[in-house]
């Protein structure tokens, strides 16, 4: 179970003048169980690259391969691919459209073919693991409030079982503890259900905490690709891209200039606590020792 | 997919049609398209071409743009030809089975095929050279004089860009909504009819959902600001006639006299 990525390329509006190269020549490959985050500034191509997982776009060359099988060859059966790659579009509340909750979630198992009790068996089952109680399974989609909404249409998705999913600006338009919220619950999908998961954002806070891997886009290009903390340590080049690292590298960097020995790869607000007490603790030893 | 659909297609160039008035613009398609109903001969449209073959020169625009409109009046175009051709009466010139084609049918179906040509480049001549706002704007000022009847001028205007604005972006939301779908297994291609209009609920629901919600969104920032209607209302840039619009309107008059003149002469080997 993994996705091959050959020099895909996609170019829009090929053979007209206004044509533009979203991708160029693209070339990864995606591990089982792996958190992925997708960093790059709007128009770099990210989202039309996880458009392309799942056959919803087209390369205009190259290949991609799922499980090892060429999703461009013919006869491929795209919808069997769409059931086990997911993906939660950015503003993914804007496609429901069902009188309730729950029916709205049955749609993606129901279009699969199931029966009817595997149907709603899995639509329970992705409803609570996004947390939705059951007092709003009959309740119109509309009357949710905003995360609510995302959250049922992230279930949507979820009910269809994929062995992939990735989530496309999920955390958009929402508030520091929607926000939360919707990472923590993206964790915790991982951790238990040991799904592959690609996170599109154009914030390093956001998938700094949380992600194996960064891979950022640049101009329709693989520009970094790596380890947060290898990433991140490219934070001068990142910012000519238009992006920031998270806060807590500006602030380390600045105090390892400033001569106090902290580690400047620490990602997370924690890890930066802890080795700066630690740097403190060394620096005041060091004084006391040579007051004494 | 939807996302290579243009409509309402404005072609950008410096030239001295798209500098002109869009009233000018306006009333002139509005002549030719008229005067293309009075010929008797071809020597009319002789001459409509050569007028419309001189202002595409004019315009700068690639004639390919023009044919471009042409692909979606081809089926009437065939239809129409098919049926001037068979059913009208005079001599035959060939006869298979029970279908007679007649000399007389042969030249009503030219004459129809330049009759719609003519006037489906004559007016994708008009949206190409003119912006969208370019023209309601026209519209609203050229038709002021009907605010005497208590016509709202002003709203319908308004309303006009309004929907040409929401066009694109209408479609843009198709297109997240149709992939969002299609992502959770929907199928939009294939079954039977009932079964494809069953399968656009998922679409459209949603897509009416978005439209009110940015129709809301829209008249909540224009009361924002003020707007109120026409009344009293002042524009950025006034439409004002210059020199070029007042010889425009003489070409076009000259035209219209001397190219009606010309198809209704009794030509005995051009009359249709």
């Amino acid at each position: 179970m993994s996705i091959q990525i050959e020099h895909l390329t996609h170019t829009y509006g090929e053979d007209t003048t206004l044509a533009v190269k979203a991708l160029d020549d693209i070339t990864l490959t995606i591990p089982d169980g792996q958190f992925l985050g997708i960093i790059g500034h709007t128009g770099s191509g990210k989202s039309t690259l996880v458009q392309h997982l799942n056959g919803l776009l087209k390369g205009t060359s190259g290949r991609i391969l799922f499980d090892g099988k060429d999703i461009y060859e013919k006869g491929y059966d795209l919808k069997e691919l769409r059931s086990q790659v997911g993906l939660v579009f950015q503003y993914p509340e804007h496609q429901l459209f069902e009188i309730d909750v729950f029916t709205d979630v049955c749609f993606g198992p129901k279009n699969l073919g199931l029966p009817k009790e595997e149907i709603e068996k899995r639509a329970t089952m992705a409803l609570q693991s996004v947390g939705i109680p059951e007092e709003l399974y009959k309740q119109s989609p509309f009357d949710l409030s905003g995360g609510q909404k995302r959250r049922v249409a992230i279930a949507g998705v979820l009910a269809m079982s994929p062995k992939v999913l990735i989530l496309d600006e999920p955390t958009a338009g929402l508030d520091p503890r929607g926000r939360d919220e919707i990472l923590g619950l993206i964790k915790d999908l991982q951790r238990s259900s040991h799904m592959t998961i690609l996170l599109v954002s154009h914030s390093m806070e956001d998938v700094a905490e949380y992600v194996d891997r960064i891979l950022v886009m640049n101009h329709g290009r693989v520009a970094f690709d790596g380890a947060p903390k290898e990433v991140f340590s490219h934070y001068k080049e990142l910012e000519e891209m238009g992006l920031a690292c998270p806060q807590v590298t500006y602030v380390m960097h600045d105090l390892a200039a400033a001569g106090l020995p902290v580690d400047v790869n620490a990602t997370t607000i924690a890890e930066a606590k802890d080795n700066i007490l630690q740097a403190l603790a060394m620096n005041a030893s060091r004084l006391s020792r040579d007051q004494h | 997919m939807l996302r290579d659909i243009t409509l309402g297609q404005y072609y950008q160039a410096q030239s001295p049609i798209h500098r002109l008035d869009p009233r000018v613009k306006l009333a002139g398609t509005l002549i030719y398209v008229i005067t293309l109903f009075f010929y008797k001969n071809f020597a009319g449209y002789a001459l409509a071409i050569l007028f419309l073959a001189l202002v595409i020169r004019l315009s700068k625009v690639p004639f390919k743009f023009m044919v471009r409109g042409m692909k979606s009046i081809l089926f009437l175009l065939m239809i129409t030809v098919l049926f001037s051709l068979f059913t009208t009466p005079g001599t035959p010139v060939v006869t298979f089975w029970k279908l007679k084609i007649t000399a007389e049918g042969t030249k009503v179906a030219v004459s129809m095929v330049l009759r719609l040509t003519l006037l489906v480049i004559g007016s994708s001549l008009m949206t190409l050279t003119t912006t969208p706002n370019n023209l309601t704007d026209g519209m609203e000022k050229g038709l002021g004089f009907s605010k005497v009847f208590k016509v709202p001028v002003h709203d319908i205007a308004m309303m006009m860009s309004i929907a040409l604005r929401f066009i694109p972006i209408l479609l843009e939301e198709t297109d997240k909504i149709m992939k969002a779908q299609m992502a959770r297994g929907a199928d939009f291609e294939s079954g039977n009819l009932i079964q494809r209009a069953k399968a656009m609920v998922p679409l459209l629901v949603p897509l009416f959902i978005s439209a009110f919600r940015r129709a809301n969104d829209l008249a909540m920032a224009m009361e924002a600001r003020c707007y109120r209607g026409g009344e009293g209302r002042t524009k950025m840039n006034p439409l004002k006639y210059k020199g070029r619009d007042y010889l425009g309107y003489l070409i076009l008059l000259l035209f219209m006299v001397i190219s009606i003149w010309v198809g209704r002469l009794e030509l005995p080997m051009l009359t249709i």
